[in-house]
């Protein structure tokens, strides 16, 4: 047990040389583990552990304050049971809530990055070396707790841009970094916000100054390596007035037939005039074919309209994980504020999601659009789960919302539950609701032309997941397409 | 060519093929006739290997091969194409990216590598203007929105993108006004070889003015009634099927 948070109780390093590789099943490509030398702390949560978080990572009295409080406050929660997923009650005491990747620190106090690291990112299609990195896009790698590097920081820096890991932030501009964290997702929210609150580890921060257009991509890939280990990724940008950028994150994990935890948060804030544009590719492990391990991602990712004319668009693609529990919000804020959210989320086997969106609109003539696309095989359960709500004040505002499920077998589940709050009388609101199954015709008439089952679902899915995938910036639509695809194999015949 | 003897098959139990016999040779075009569940369609479905139907007896051969042993796709690679009589929309698949997963599905079955980008969108062109389809439609959806006439055309447009040995048009006369009809005719013919056949399923004359058949069969509740020369599908017009029902199948 940790008991201090003296040297003498320096955590153990553990190797991860034992572990099981499980390369049989060919299904989930990024699978793989990293032999890397990774220092992890004593499973367990307590106070004592949120102390060695923040001391680990050097931070002010501030933030442990805040994390305390979160800490606190979490002790008094219950897991919530609400969402339409079996999720078993975690042993919140058998996970580990730091792991480091990065090895040991060289004497100059400067860290050097493992080549198995850079090697890692370079297999899951994510160069770390600007050379070699696709034109256009800056990325932060974060593996386990900690970012490994963030590309391209220079160059963004020299327009003011400041895209680094939320840990530098915090000693870089901890003004920004404190003013906004915990602004748009309280760690009061729920329960698994209260709990990264107290833990969060590492994620990405980006804040782009007043009139700025962010000139590239900016990304960020979370990978979870080391095993028992949660990830608590807390994620903050900051779009000040007039500006603009377009953020994408992307996430896998290796096989384990344990399950693993990853509670993230991300917090966005749009000024006036600003637009943000964030797009997800979740690829975490789902568990095997039988339901055994997989990632359950339980997530709460909001963004603030806190300006006029702000813009956000979520556009996300949820192939992966055990169980997904995630509804990426809007508050519409500022008058004439304009937010969307599209999602393809695809459930195989014996994944569960309970995804959707909370589109609150608090300004006058607010406009928000859903386009919800849920598609489920095998004995998996797809929800779509949305609030939309008009506050008294927010008259002239509108929302138009679209929920389609697809279901590729009898044994799968597809279910929706809309909210709809309406305080006004002149907001208008539309929800369109289909669920259809692929055609024995479309199959048969695909395969007459030549193309066999499984080729022809794709082509289906995907063509039923266009609205959402031409959402996506290019290099993503075309990796998500592929994924729709993976994720369905076996789904049919 | 294409060898079918002795063919009985049932859709959910109930046998609606009681025994064909029919041969068709390269080069040959046969016409199939016969009043509304005579069982035209059915046996067009057992040839592509529509898993809705079932084959209970009788062996089907294509170029001495066992075309009952084969999945649908394979059945496709090996040279068999239909035309529906009502083809199915695929919403957001583009007929490009739709042709494209078709021809290198094949290209694959024949050993080959995938087509290249350029090589695909010059075969379209040539494909799209000998059948008289517009460019516009090949960047749409499967079908989708697509008129009664379009969408035969875009069937005539795909077997010519896939050059299949034997085609089995479905009913492509119906539901086409009589200048679209020999627009689609007149597409075919020119796909036609001395190393090619088809098979084409119509309750009229007016196709036959355009594709100029050799054989003509009847069927009658599930079997092949009839067979004759071009004369057969006239009197059928003029005459109707009764006159038949008195008469015995031929062997």
């Amino acid at each position: 047990m940790l008991k201090s948070r003296v040297k003498s109780q320096e955590p153990r390093v553990k190797n991860d040389n034992t572990f099981v590789r499980d390369v049989a099943n060919r299904d989930y490509e990024y699978g793989f583990t990293t032999d890397v030398e990774t220092e992890v702390i004593e499973c367990g949560l307590s106070e004592e552990v949120v102390r060695l978080i923040s001391q680990k990572k050097g931070e002010p009295d501030w933030l442990l304050d805040f994390r305390l409080k979160a800490f606190r406050h979490w002790q008094t929660m219950e897991q919530p049971s609400w969402a339409h997923v079996e999720l078993p009650l975690i042993d919140y005491q058998a996970i580990s809530y730091y792991a480091d990747p990065r090895g040991r620190k060289h004497k100059s106090g400067r860290q050097e990055i493992d080549p198995e690291l850079e090697k890692t990112f370079d297999k899951l299609g994510i160069p770390l070396n600007e050379r070699l990195a696709l034109s256009g896009v800056a990325v932060d790698a974060v593996m386990d707790s900690v970012s490994v590097k963030t590309t391209f920081k220079e160059k963004l820096a020299e327009k003011g841009i400041i895209f680094c890991s939320i840990s530098e932030a915090v000693g870089k501009c901890p003004q920004l970094v404190r003013q906004y964290l915990g602004s748009v997702v309280n760690y009061r929210d729920n329960f698994f916000a209260a709990l990264n609150s107290a833990v969060f580890s590492d994620g990405s921060f980006v804040y782009i100054p007043k009139g700025v257009r962010c000139p590239m991509e900016l990304s960020t890939y979370f990978r979870i390596n080391a095993i028992n280990t949660g990830q608590f990724e807390r994620t903050l940008i900051v779009c000040d007035e007039g500006g603009y950028v377009s953020y994408l994150e992307g996430c896998t994990a290796p096989m384990r037939d344990e399950n693993q935890l990853h509670a993230a948060i991300v917090e966005i804030v749009v000024q006036k005039d600003a637009e943000v544009k964030y797009s997800t590719v979740q690829n975490w492990y789902p568990g095997d074919k039988e339901g055994k391990g997989g990632v359950y991602n339980l997530v709460t990712t909001r963004g603030l309209l806190k300006g006029e004319r702000s813009r956000l668009s979520w556009t996300q693609v949820e192939t992966g994980s055990a169980i997904t529990w995630k509804y990426p919000s809007c508050i519409l804020q500022g008058d004439d504020s304009i937010a969307e959210f599209y999602s393809v989320a695809v459930t195989n086997n014996h994944q569960q999601a309970d995804t959707g969106t909370k589109m609150v609109h608090l300004g006058r003539n607010t406009r928000s659009t859903i386009v919800s696309k849920g598609i489920s095989a095998g004995h998996s359960q797809n929800s779509y789960r949305g609030l939309v709500k008009m506050s008294d004040k927010a008259g002239g505002s509108r929302n138009y919302s679209s929920c389609d499920s697809l279901l590729l077998s009898d044994t799968c589940g597809a279910h929706t539950f809309p909210y709809i709050d309406v305080n006004n009388d002149s907001s208008v609101v539309e929800h369109e609701a289909t669920t259809s199954k692929i055609s024995e015709e479309q199959l048969m008439y695909c395969n007459q032309r030549g193309i066999p089952p499984e080729e022809a679902v794709a082509l289906i899915v995907n063509g039923y997941a266009k609205d959402v995938l031409s959402k996506l910036p290019m290099e993503f639509a075309v990796e998500a397409q592929k994924l729709l695809s993976v994720s369905l194999e076996g789904s049919v015949g | 060519m294409l060898e079918i003897r002795n063919i009985h098959a049932s859709v959910e139990g109930k046998e609606i093929l009681k025994g064909i016999n029919l041969t068709v040779k390269a080069g040959e075009v046969h016409v199939l006739m016969g009043p509304n569940g005579s069982g035209k369609s059915t046996l067009s479905n057992v040839i592509v290997g529509n898993p809705q139907y079932t084959v209970t007896a009788g062996t089907i051969t294509f170029n001495g091969r066992d075309l009952l042993a084969m999945p649908p796709e394979d059945r496709s690679h090996e040279g068999i194409f239909m035309s529906y009589q009502q083809p199915v929309e695929i919403p957001g698949v583009s007929m490009n990216n739709f042709m494209r997963a078709a021809v290198n599905a094949k290209r694959k079955y024949q050993g080959l590598p995938p087509i290249g980008g350029g090589d695909f969108l010059k075969m379209v062109k040539e494909k799209r203007e000998l059948v008289g389809l517009d460019a516009d439609l090949t960047r749409r959806s499967v079908n989708e929105g697509f008129s009664g006439g379009e969408k035969k055309r875009n069937e005539i447009f795909q077997m010519a993108m896939l050059e299949p040995q034997l085609a089995i048009l479905d009913e492509t006369d119906s539901g086409l006004d009589v200048d679209a009809l020999r627009i689609v005719a007149e597409g075919f013919n020119r796909l036609r070889t001395p190393q090619t056949a088809a098979i084409c399923i119509t309750h009229y004359q007016r196709m036959l003015d355009y594709i100029k058949p050799d054989i003509v069969h009847v069927m009658l509740d599930g079997r092949i009634m009839r067979t004759g020369g071009p004369d057969l599908a006239y009197r059928i017009e003029s005459e109707g099927f009764d006159w038949l029902k008195e008469t015995t199948p031929n062997s």
